[in-house]
């Protein structure tokens, strides 16, 4: 039975509801089938792998090379780019991850995602208001998509008449990530080779202006600002804006979707964030944990051979962190298929943990807080069009492809 | 229930007093309303102002970014608790259950919590720490004279002692682009807690922040001007530093003088307690309703040979005030063992510094992670063949998995590679830790010993 679970788990069929299979998966903490990675699903033994030094996140200490790794699904056409900080160890991840922080968070920057506040929320205010007809509204091409691709823009400086542009290229990478199994595969590649060769020459030449007339934006400081660590090199600059472009894509919209959908199915916690804005907080941690958008993260290694659970792990071995069966586990969260936002301890592993914890987490905090409880008190006694909505192939960063919904009209 | 009903009785109507009103007195309340106790609570604490934090007093308050009467521990809960404020406790009379205030008042107990901490170790000559201008920094009241000095911008401080509150109070001077001499009689600072290998790392960071520093010597006699205002520290190696502000930083001393004569187990040393937090007396014989918890504490360790560790670590009052509270108010078969693994922190010249276990018992540290040189890695301290301790530099994510090596008392050297394993961290090296005979003044954890009463030092006899 276990023997397919994996497979299951990638099978589409199960995208609306992995949770069972999670479940079952949990009961073989360290699951491991002939050529496959091993599969951890504990929380206690995933936190602890995501601090344990042995382990990397560098694709060339696997023994055999990651090829079409069906989950992850993030392109591997980053040839032309080296490896941003994602796929690094230290000490180079943690240099450019610091080099990358300093115009962004604390010490340096402590204001930067605060003061983004009013931008967003006037973005979020725009997109609602340009809802026409309430009868039918996809929430994810109305409003989670366009949302945070607007906001790497801002952050990066991309300047606004060329956001069309940026959204063109970014709507044909995501749509790359999630091949639809009856498309052209070939064209689809070269279609998103097309996209990212000229996003990456687009940001190349606005990093040369940047360097020349730098601003006040994130592009400007990762090409001019030097600190302790030195200057980013051009290469470094374009995989540090692609990866920040990626990463916090896709993952944003499914936070937000799942968000809106999960609340849909819990009327009484909707009308309480409509009531109480303040609410949104625990409300994000708490989708953190229940329906976390990144599912598992696909590319560990170890550097020697582990014992987990009296389990040896071989070094060199491919690892799969399941995140949102961690988040499930009975023995960290109580009652955990519950979506309850007044749980008082909601560590959840939604951004991971350890050195590669989402560097963008608040940012990605703030986006999902400001859109749901924004939706919450305009939207007029919303509801779901269609339960489960379709959902992207993507068994990784899951979420709906569509998200159906109707109301009564749009408050002011 | 218990059979007689007594814990029940206790836990509806008894009197608990605590001593002590700081960091482990309030956890400890907090815990015990938590779990219960309905009874009659006596918060007796020596300074006039409600519970605060001491850790930001050189930091925060020191760079003038918060003020000393804003460190009010956060409250977790409500206590309901007779605050007897601004009263030291002058004396015990166990065999009444009795604790004696300065206002010749008298408070009973059924059960009492000892948290009285420790104080900064003053300047041996006393009318030299008379002079204006010179400091120690323990309470709210030191951090507010120093800010204040601080504030106006004195030439030179010097700073005594560099263990961590001097190395912290040197940092937060610079910050404040105010010249800076250290002395420190070891070689580097911080080596009686973290060892040579790291304190040599912590000289470094020194210097670069252009803190003049000045090891291997000590400070012979403070002078002052005819103001009475200190001007001048004279060294024993013959040079004089002036300066208008002085922090005497020279480690703590227990608060247990008020316990002399009472029969209970406390000395200079602090008070020994089993690992259930119950005082022994001077015999050596542990109390059923006597508890200690915080840096006053000194209790055997399961992970480390069931020595006695004295730790001044705010997590480990927070962590035995709480064990305290609950086997106050538990059967014997329901009451916890006090088994945290030390921890500390601090933050200096820009610097995170982390540190788990007990370094100091150490007698070989290899690099694990990173490197000494960019003052960012993973030091890892072996005794014995097993792993006993660890301290980060900018690293802290790192931590808890050396952490789990302790806990489960893993070999050492870790026989395993890691990511960022530089070519100093191939082979282990001395820890150099200076002769533990010596007495230093900066080890945040002190290991005192077997015995649950140290007969040569702990019969302190009564000076009142
Ligand atoms: C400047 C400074 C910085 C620090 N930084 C750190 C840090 O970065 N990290 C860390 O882990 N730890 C740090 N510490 C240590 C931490 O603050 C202590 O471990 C913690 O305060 C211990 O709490 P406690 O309640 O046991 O003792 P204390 O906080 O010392 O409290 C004891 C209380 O009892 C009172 N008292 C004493 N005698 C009597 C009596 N006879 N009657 C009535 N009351 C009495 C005292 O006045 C005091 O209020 C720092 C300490 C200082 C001073
Ligand atoms: C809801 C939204 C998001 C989720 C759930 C999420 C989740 C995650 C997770 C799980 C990781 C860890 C990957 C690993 O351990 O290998 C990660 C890393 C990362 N995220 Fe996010 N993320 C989100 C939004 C963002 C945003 C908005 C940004 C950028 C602004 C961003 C930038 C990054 C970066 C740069 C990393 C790599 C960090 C490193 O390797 O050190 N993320 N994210």
């Amino acid at each position: 039975m276990t023997e397919a679970i994996l497979r299951q788990i990638i099978n589409y069929a199960h995208r609306a509801d992995p949770y069972p299979l999670y479940e079952e998966l949990r009961k073989t903490p360290v699951y491991h089938d002939a050529d496959g990675p091993f599969v951890l699903s504990r929380y206690y033994d995933i936190q602890s792998l995501l601090h344990d030094p042995r382990i990397s996140s560098d694709a060339r200490n696997l023994k055999t090379p990651a090829t079409a790794n069906p989950l992850a699904a993030e392109a591997d056409d980053e040839t032309a780019l080296p490896p941003s900080f994602l796929r690094l160890d230290p000490p180079e991840h943690d240099r450019l991850r610091r080099m990358t922080n300093r115009p962004f968070g604390p010490p340096h920057s402590p204001r930067r995602v605060h003061e983004m506040h009013g931008e967003l929320k006037d973005i979020v205010s725009g997109l609602i208001d340009g809802i026409d007809n309430p009868d039918r509204i996809d929430l994810v091409d109305q409003f989670s998509y366009p949302f945070p691709v607007t906001v790497i823009c801002r952050l990066l400086g991309v300047p606004r008449e060329d956001e069309a542009r940026f959204h063109s290229w970014a709507d044909t990478i995501a749509a790359s990530l999630d091949p639809d199994p009856g498309a052209d595969t070939d064209e689809r590649a070269k279609v998103s080779h097309n996209a990212r060769t000229e996003l990456g020459m687009y940001l190349a030449g606005l990093i040369e202006e940047r360097r020349k007339k730098p601003g006040a934006d994130m592009l400007s400081q990762l090409s001019t600002a030097g600190g302790p660590d030195g200057v980013m090199t051009t290469m470094e600059v374009l995989s540090t804006a692609a990866l920040l472009l990626i990463a916090g894509h896709e993952t944003t919209v499914n936070l937000i979707t799942n968000g809106m959908l999960t609340l849909l199915r819990n009327p009484d916690v909707l009308e309480r964030l409509r009531k109480d804005p303040n609410l949104a907080v625990p409300v994000v941690e708490e989708l953190l944990r229940f329906e976390p958008p990144v599912q598992l993260v696909p590319q560990r290694t170890t550097l020697t051979d582990i014992e987990v659970r009296g389990v040896t792990i071989p070094k060199g071995a491919s690892l799969w962190l399941v995140l949102a069966a961690g988040n499930r586990d009975p023995d960290r969260f109580e009652d955990p298929d519950r979506f309850d936002p007044d749980r008082g301890d909601i560590q959840h592993l939604g951004f991971g943990s350890g050195i590669h914890s989402c560097f963008g987490a608040p940012l990605a905090r703030l986006e999902a807080q400001l859109a749901l409880s924004e939706l919450a008190r305009r939207l007029e006694n919303p509801r779901l069009l269609e339960d489960p909505p379709p959902y992207r192939q993507n068994a990784v960063l899951r979420g709906p492809r569509h998200l159906p919904i109707a109301c009564d009209g749009i408050r002011p | 229930m218990s059979v007689d009903g007594s814990l029940d009785r206790l836990k509806r109507e008894g009197r608990i007093v605590v001593v002590g009103a700081s960091l482990a007195g309030l956890r400890a309340a907090e815990t015990l309303r938590e779990k219960g106790f309905a009874g009659s609570l006596t918060m007796i604490g020596d300074e006039p102002y409600e519970p605060y934090d001491r850790p930001p007093l050189s930091k925060q308050v020191l760079l003038g970014r918060a003020t000393a009467d804003r460190t009010g521990l956060p409250r977790l809960r409500a206590v309901d608790a007779q605050w007897r404020l601004g009263v030291p406790a002058t004396g015990l009379d166990m065999a009444a259950r009795r604790v004696r205030l300065a206002d010749g008042d008298e408070v009973e107990y059924d059960r009492l919590l000892i948290a009285t901490g420790v104080r900064a170790r003053p300047w041996p000559q006393e009318d030299e720490a008379e002079l204006d201008g010179v400091f120690v920094l323990r309470t709210r009241d030191d951090a507010e004279a120093l800010e204040r000095s601080l504030a106006q911008g004195p030439r030179r401080v010097l700073v005594i002692g560099a263990g961590f509150t001097g190395s912290e109070i040197a940092s937060a001077c610079r910050e404040r682009g105010i010249a800076v001499t250290v002395a420190e009689r070891a070689d580097a600072p911080l080596v009686g807690a973290l060892g040579g290998v790291v304190g040599e790392v912590a000289a470094e960071l020194q210097r670069k922040h252009g803190v003049d520093l000045r090891c291997g010597v000590m400070v012979t006699r403070l002078e002052g001007d005819s103001a009475g205002h200190v001007r001048a520290a004279h060294f024993s190696d013959g040079s004089t530093v002036e300066a208008d502000v002085v922090i005497v930083s020279l480690g703590a001393q227990r608060n247990t003088e008020w316990l002399a004569g009472s029969g209970l187990g406390a000395g200079l040393r602090g008070i020994a307690c089993d690992a259930g937090c119950r005082a022994f007396d001077i015999r050596g014989i542990v109390t059923d309703d006597i508890y200690v918890a915080g840096d006053v504490a000194r209790s055997p360790h399961p992970l480390f040979g069931y020595q006695f560790l004295s730790l001044e670590h705010w997590g480990n009052a927070v962590a035995q005030a709480e064990t305290a509270a609950h086997n106050m108010l538990s059967e014997s078969a329901d009451r916890r063992p006090h088994i945290w693994v030390p921890a500390f922190w601090s933050s200096q010249f820009g610097v995170n510094i982390k540190s788990v276990g007990v370094p100091s018992m150490g007698t070989e540290i290899l690099i694990a992670q990173g490197s000494r040189s960019e003052h960012r890695f993973t030091g890892v301290y072996g005794y014995q063949g097993r792993v006993i301790g660890a301290v980060t530099f900018d690293q802290t994510k790192w931590l808890q998995f050396y952490q789990q090596l302790i806990e489960t008392t893993a070999p050492f050297p870790p026989a395993f590679p890691t990511v960022d394993r530089r070519p100093e961290g191939q082979q282990p090296i001395p820890a150099d830790f200076p002769d533990p005979s010596v007495p230093t003044h900066g080890p945040t954890v002190t290991l005192s010993g077997y015995a649950p009463d140290d007969r040569r030092l702990t019969f302190t006899p009564a000076r009142h």
